[in-house]
């Protein structure tokens, strides 16, 4: 057997009997998989295809001649010459007393419509128990999301494995033993209570509706199916809405190519906001008179008190108009878009060229500015393209993983399980935050560094390798440019002398380096933590220069992976929402592109690189921007230095939001048109790992409310474009002809495939996943070497600032929380702000878990809840920035990234008090949508 | 209910109480400098469990928690690690810690004829609520009955006065008795096989085939030919681990216990020559926690012999268990050892090719490698020469029950259980008339008098739906019945099942409700008895039914 690959191995033909027959298995296969393939079905229980199959059920045990008792088809792999019955007398009364046992043991009532128990006893003709029923345990209503009835539990552990080894969630365990056995959340604590982050993985595990959606919903018949793509992060998982009445009853894991089934919380529950009472159902139109203040706020439920309700003419009509007016009157540049990244591919290729050829400039962009920009900027420098080199999945591939300035545990949860799945494979994980939190437990090296010293760190495990001699001279001399000055210039920086800056040992800054550096594969993933700094660029400059010179890229499980943030972000970006790049990254002031763009689109286009989100925003407070056009993105929220940005939105002389609720943004609008939901439209979206994928319209709109492919082509077509686009799929067929990366993908395929990863630049093309094998995209096809130095943070602590404030999102809370404070189960278990300390600051400040505290920096007070967190380090507060109540962005620094003109909403200074005064809760957020439903 | 965390502003679940990871940060540390190894290991788990248990009397939640914090765990993994074994007491928030003292009476079948629940019964009534009295399963002191134990120390023919006394006295220790020490050891002539191969003297091809020629088969029950585990073990790809089995734990037996309190070292150079012969780099010795006083004696008598070794040693590491008859089973124990619950693992593959950490294990009972010094010294003739009836070998019968003199009885293979009775237990009690025995401990089935002259050992029992396993063989008498013993079996398979898979967890719940009435619904018991035989994953579940089945067939006028 010498000379074969363990694929090969596996896929050897193993010739075996199965119930008289001779029938042929391949040597990977297992006795259950391979009589399924040959129509002999085997009652199964615990065994789910896809999980580990465990054997523990022995619903599957078939006889196999010459064996002294059963064996379990699911474990059993079929060898040759074997002779394995699975419907004689001896297996059949086994099978049918594990049924007969089990069904003993469950009530009548049944949880769930889709009972495997039940299919497989009614198959086998297993009558009424003749046994006893045990002693039932009580219901467990206490989790917002999942009903847990283990009076139903047939302690099959695919609940278990789904948690430990699919999700590596590790909250439900099998704990005491025998009868006894019962599956317990960490210390048999309510599900309620417990660390339990309701991924619903067990849920869609559990064979009986033992664990089950929360309220019944798994009793109704859904009336369709609708398959889509989950509208939050990045990871882009697939997913089933199960629909009844226009209602959207539960949703399902999909088998899609970044998620293979797996969801988390808001991908599983957080989809309710859809049917929200306060959605926008007609055009609304400012009152006269009605004050434009920083300040101004509005209780969402209650929009007529200040706008009036018009029609979709008059709307569009007027909001046209006056932009139309703007442009001509005061010029292009004194119009400005915002697009989403939240929205699809097609949207926001027409929402950028609108602006572009209508407008008249290119100052379109949106919070890819807040998020990726740095990376994006430092990644087209370096090896000309801002997008992944590897997917997330092939973490899978890795050896090590170097993982920094992320928390994908709450950021990308699906994406974190591949992560935690390849170190359960073997992988070792380096894990550098300055937050400690779950995933940390995972990590072969778990590196809390400093805040804001991420160059100090990274320039140090360079030196290290430089010193060592474990650069790949070979990499570096055929593929890239510049390494004589990234040597010279990380000279300086010692791990002796780095130690000290960045917190970590020097023996562990080597370490690290060394792991990285001569594993077969490395793969470094980042998030925000590096991007957010007025050094994100730089961050982002040596997270490259490290897989240059060490030659981690461009082969399977070593690369370079920025993890996106929204679910379009990246698509967002590919598609042009960029002030200074037109589709698919091709510069304005490159002649040859305009020439392109010009002719695709027919007109002439503005050479000049536009503006960005936050210099937009001191434009418009210097005068010269007058009027907007913001499509599903809430400055007021997300900006930094928010009274600042409101002051800003205040100012305009015209803002047109289109959105799907009466957002801080809209409070600063003139008209409000009301725009549909992901669940409610057709279209593209585009994930992390650059796949093009398909979201498909499960919902009928509420109201008047329309696609917003609609209404940014009314809008188009009032501010004298001549547009006429059927649906999204004219829309796609028009970028295939501007963005080579997509150009071989096909609308048909999109749907019959659901998914394509590009670049695909010819139709049929497989789409690659890993890209840079041979060649970087640039002229020279090498990637450049840009060394950094320390730059510290724009505002450090002092006496009277003394902590930094460290903002970000939280699991349950998309962004702003315009979305999720409107999803029941999401804003139940997340329904208040809360700032993150460390236990012993808070005892130092005298307050608790729960107390009142207050927060201001040299831009504004919030004040909110305690939360003590030993993950935070000492010194810091983490507060998420999705709560009105308490707008973390009111704090935060506008201080601007040089390249990426990000700001740096990862570090600024702060004081924090006890006490406060609590801002009052609004009409919607702090839990009160679910608690109508189930009063408490 | 109420809906969610207690408080809406706290993080999800449980946090990590400082003082308690303090506390158990400290443990860890003085276990790290006490053992040389690294506690923070998954495998320690057991271990450190032990020490909180050791050091507070019970664990609490919360150094569960922070336990999981400084073993990067998951909480849920030490708790149902903790919630698995009987010595681990998980006290949660508002619940009372059990007193600091505990009684165990032991309730298996041999000393329930001695009148066990009596005794569980008196003492639960004269030591009050200041000492907590619980039953427990066989503690491997049968030939003592009844027995009960006074935190860890084991009181022989157990009364109420004698207990209160111990208690009273705070005698909670096990005391050990007389036994060959080290250098009594070395100095007659032990440890010279091993460091001759060790030397270079003695080659590994020999010492195999001798012990094939001697015919010893494993003596905790399965009976496989060790010269031949020797040889398939040497076989597979290194590394190899060896793992040593003395959870004894069958009702009925306690001859590993007898042996290990006489002379440790014959034990101990046993495991080292097949340590040496199957090239095994690690050795992991799991010792029932029940045994404190052969846990006292090995951990002196391995120091001793690490201090001042005859030759260079394997790693030799003592694992405790936590109270899990499970655990005897020969992959629960490897689940054991490496810090999880004990549930038996599948099979194929075999532990001889997946073991231990994944390892081709050598795993042996304690008595197996007892005897291969007597075998190489003494040669292959001389344990094969031994035997009765046409069977060869000799066995250690742990006896116990009705009989004058229980006790561990180095017999011939295949004597009969009339003889053994007669020859080596000096007949049975006065007034008690031989009745029915079991003759391999509570899985090996029950057998009446009328088969009394079936030799005793290995495949001879097989047609009569009943196997000698480790030996253990109970006698009862015309005062007791069939069918009492076969509850008390049951319910002890019950408790002790692991609950891993249906036909055992519920299996043996259910036969134990449909052996309550005095009639027995015997069609039904049979049909389930089938699928648990035919269907459990390992052998407890398989064998769990032989007691009600034997008894259904050679004492139908007790259940009909």
């Amino acid at each position: 057997m010498t000379g074969m690959s363990k694929d090969e191995l596996a896929a050897m033909p193993v010739e075996f009997k199965l119930n008289g027959n001779d029938v042929v298995a391949y040597a990977s296969e297992t006795i259950i998989q391979a009589a399924k393939r040959h129509g002999v079905e085997i009652p199964h229980l615990c065994y789910k295809e896809g999980m580990r199959p465990d054997g523990n059920c022995r619903a599957c045990v078939v006889e196999v001649k010459g064996e002294r008792v059963l064996a379990a088809s699911c474990c059993r792999n079929p060898s040759p010459g074997m002779e394995v019955t699975t419907n004689n007398a001896r297996a059949l009364a086994s099978q049918k007393m594990v049924m007969e046992l089990l069904l003993a043991d469950i009530p009548e009532q049944r949880h769930t419509m889709n009972s495997e128990l039940d299919h497989w006893a009614g198959k086998l003709k297993v009558g009424k128990p003749r046994f006893k029923s045990r002693h039932q345990p009580a219901a467990d209503f206490s989790h917002h999301g999942i009903a847990v009835n283990l009076d139903s539990c047939i302690q099959c552990t695919r609940c278990v494995r789904a948690c430990r080894e699919e999700q590596v969630n590790d909250v439900i365990g099998y704990a005491f033993r025998g009868e006894h056995s019962q599956i317990v959340f960490d210390l048999g604590d309510p599900m309620g209570e417990s660390t339990c982050v309701a991924c619903g993985e067990c849920v869609q595990a559990c064979p009986t509706g033992a664990l089950m959606p929360a309220r019944k919903v798994g009793l109704q018949k859904p009336d369709k199916r609708v398959h889509s793509v989950c509208p939050y992060c990045g990871v882009g998982c697939q997913l089933t809405y199960n629909i009844k009445d226009n209602k959207i009853l539960h949703v399902d894991g999909r088998d899609g190519p970044s998620n293979h089934g797996r969801l988390c919380v808001k991908g599983r529950y957080g989809f309710d906001y859809a049917h929200h009472p306060q959605r926008l159902t007609k055009p609304l139109i400012r009152k006269p008179g009605v004050p434009k203040r920083a300040d101004f706020a509005m209780d969402p439920a209650n929009p007529l008190e200040h706008f009036r309700e018009a029609s979709w003419e008059e709307a569009l009509d007027l909001a046209a108009g006056k932009l139309r007016e703007i442009r001509d009157s005061r010029g292009s540049k004194a119009l400005a878009g915002f697009g989403s990244a939240k929205g699809t591919n097609e949207e926001a290729y027409l929402f950028q060229k609108l602006v572009r050829t209508g407008f008249g400039s290119n100052n379109v962009d949106h919070c890819t500015r807040l998020c990726h920009a740095s990376s994006v900027a430092a990644l087209m420098e370096g090896v000309a393209s801002g997008a992944v080199s590897n997917q997330v999945n092939d973490v899978a591939r890795a050896e090590v993983i170097f993982l920094i300035g992320a928390n994908p545990l709450s950021n990308h949860p699906v994406a974190a399980t591949w992560i935690k799945n390849a170190v359960k494979n073997g992988a070792k994980l380096i894990y550098a935050d300055p937050r400690r939190n779950e995933l940390s437990r995972h990590a072969a090296y778990a590196l809390q560094f400093k805040p804001d010293t991420d160059v100090a760190l990274l320039n140090a495990m360079m030196h290290v390798i430089v010193h060592e001699g474990l650069v790949d001279k070979d990499f570096i001399k055929s593929r890239t440019i510049g390494y004589e000055d990234l040597k010279k210039n990380v000279e300086g920086y010692s791990p002796e002398a780095m130690a000290p800056v960045c917190g970590i040992p020097a023996e562990t800054i080597k370490e690290v380096a060394r792991v990285y550096a001569t594993s077969k594969a490395s793969m470094i993933l980042w998030g925000m933590g590096i991007s957010q700094h007025i050094h994100g660029t730089d961050n982002a400059r040596c997270l490259i220069a490290l897989c240059l010179m060490t030659g981690q890229i461009g082969k399977p499980g070593s690369g370079l992976h920025p993890l996106r943030g929204q679910n379009n972000v990246q698509g967002a970006s590919d598609s042009g929402l960029i002030p200074m790049v037109f589709p698919d990254y091709q510069r304005v002031d490159n002649p040859q592109a305009r020439e392109r763009f010009e002719k695709l689109w027919g007109t002439s286009l503005d050479p000049n690189p536009g503006l960005t989100v936050v210099e937009i925003v001191h434009a418009i407070l210097d005068g010269d921007i007058r009027g907007m056009y913001v499509m599903g993105e809430n400055p007021a929220m997300s900006d930094p230095d928010a009274n600042h940005a409101r002051e800003a939105l205040a100012k305009l002389d015209w803002l047109v939001v289109q959105e799907i609720f009466l957002t801080e943004t809209c409070y600063h609008a003139d008209v409000i048109l009301p725009a549909t939901a992901w669940p409610e439209k057709d279209g593209t979206v585009t994930n992390t790992d650059r796949m093009v994928q398909l979201g498909r319209k499960a919902l009928d709109a509420p109201g008047e409310a329309k696609p917003d492919l609609w209404i940014i082509q009314e809008l188009a077509r009032r501010i004298g474009l001549d547009w006429n686009y059927a649906g999204p799929s004219d829309v796609f067929n028009e970028m295939r002809k501007g963005m080579n990366s997509i150009a071989g993908i096909t609308w048909e395929r999109l749907e019959s495939e659901s998914c394509v990863t590009y670049p695909c630049e010819n139709e049929g093309d497989p789409g690659q996943t890993t890209v840079f094998i041979d060649k970087f995209p640039t002229p020279s096809g090498r990637a450049k070497f840009v060394p950094a130095d320390v730059i510290p943070a724009n505002e450090r602590p002092d006496r009277e600032y003394g902590f930094v404030l460290i903002t970000g999102r939280q699991l349950e809370h998309w962004h702003t929380g315009a979305m999720t404070r409107r999803a029941g189960v999401l804003d139940a278990i997340e329904p208040e702000p809360t700032a993150s300390m460390h236990p012993l600051d808070l005892d130092k400040l005298g307050a608790k878990t729960g107390d009142v505290i207050t927060v201001a920096s040299r831009r504004g007070i919030i004040s909110l809840f305690a939360r003590a967190d030993d993950g935070t380090p000492r010194g810091a507060v983490f507060i998420p920035f999705c709560y009105y109540e308490a707008a973390a962005n009111l704090l935060t620094n506008p201080a601007l990234d040089p390249f990426g003109k990000i700001p740096e909403f990862k570090y600024c200074a702060v004081k924090v008090t006890r006490g406060g005064e609590l801002t009052p809760r609004s009409s919607y957020g702090g839990g009160q949508l679910l608690a109508k439903i189930t009063p408490a | 209910m109420k809906q969610g965390r207690l408080a809406r502003s706290a993080v999800k679940g449980r946090t990590v109480d400082m003082n308690a990871q303090a506390e158990v940060g400290a443990m860890l540390n003085e276990a790290a400098r006490k053992i040389g190894t690294n506690p923070r290991q998954r495998d320690q788990l057991i271990e450190n469990l032990h020490l909180i248990q050791d050091r507070l009397g019970h664990i609490p939640a919360g150094h569960i928690v922070a336990l999981a914090r400084e073993m990067k765990l998951s909480m849920t993994e030490v708790y149902e690690v903790a919630t698995f074994y009987h010595h681990f007491d998980v006290v949660k928030e508002g619940a009372n810690p059990p007193p600091p003292l505990t009684v165990r009476v032991c309730d298996s079948l041999s000393c329930e004829l001695s009148g066990a629940s009596e005794l569980m019964q008196g003492l639960k009534k004269s030591l009050g609520n200041a000492v907590r009295v619980i039953p427990a399963p066989c503690v491997g002191r049968c030939e003592q009955a009844p027995v009960a134990v006074v935190g860890q120390n084991p009181v022989p023919q157990a009364t109420v006065a004698k207990v209160k006394t111990l208690v009273a006295a705070k005698k909670t220790k096990c005391a050990t008795g007389k036994y060959v020490t080290y250098a009594e050891y070395r100095k007659k002539g032990g440890y010279k096989i091993v460091a001759e191969c060790l030397a270079g003297k003695r080659d590994a091809e020999s010492l195999i085939k001798t012990m094939e020629n001697s015919g010893l088969r494993g003596l905790g029950g399965a009976g496989f030919s060790s010269g031949r585990k020797w040889r398939i073990v040497r076989g597979e790809k290194g590394p190899r681990v060896m793992a040593v089995n003395i959870d004894e734990g069958e009702p009925g037996t306690f001859k590993d216990r007898h042996y290990l309190e006489r002379d440790p070292h014959r034990f101990i150079e046993g495991m080292l020559i097949a340590a040496w012969t199957v090239q095994i780099s690690e050795v992991y010795v799991y010792l029932r926690d029940e045994y404190a006083g052969v846990r006292a004696i090995l951990e002196k008598e391995i120091a001793a012999l690490q201090k001042n070794p005859p030759c260079p040693l394997p790693p030799i590491f003592l694992r405790r268990g936590a109270g899990a008859y499970i655990c005897g089973e020969e992959s629960a124990m490897i689940e054991s050892i490496e810090g999880k619950r004990g549930m038996p693992r599948l099979r194929p593959p075999y532990v001889a090719q997946v073991g231990l950490f994944g390892y081709p294990t050598l795993e042996h009972n304690m008595e197996t490698l007892y005897w291969v010094r007597d075998i190489l010294e003494k040669g292959a003739e001389w344990f094969a020469g031994h035997g009765r009836h046409g069977r060869k070998g000799l066995r250690s019968f742990s006896v116990s029950g009705r009989v004058k003199k229980p006790g561990v009885h180095l017999a011939p293979a295949g004597i009969t259980v009339r003889e053994l009775i007669d020859e080596y237990c000096g007949g049975m009690l006065p007034g008690h008339q031989f009745y029915g025995y079991l003759p391999g401990g509570a899985s090996g089935g029950i057998l009446p008098a009328s088969l009394g002259d079936v030799p005793l050992d290995f495949d001879t029992l097989h047609e009569y739906g009943c196997f000698i396993g480790s030996a253990a063989v109970i006698i009862f008498s015309d005062k007791d019945k069939a069918r009492d013993a076969a509850r008390n079996v049951m319910k002890f398979f019950s408790e002790e099942s692991c609950g891993q898979c249906t036909p055992c967890r519920v299996g043996t719940a259910k036969a134990l409700q449909l052996m309550g009435g005095a009639r027995w619904d015997q069609a039904l018991l049979e049909e389930l008895s089938g699928a648990m035989a035919d269907a459990s994953i390992c052998g407890l579940g398989q064998a769990a039914p032989n007691p009600v089945r034997t008894v259904m067939k050679y004492f139908p006028k007790e259940v009909g």
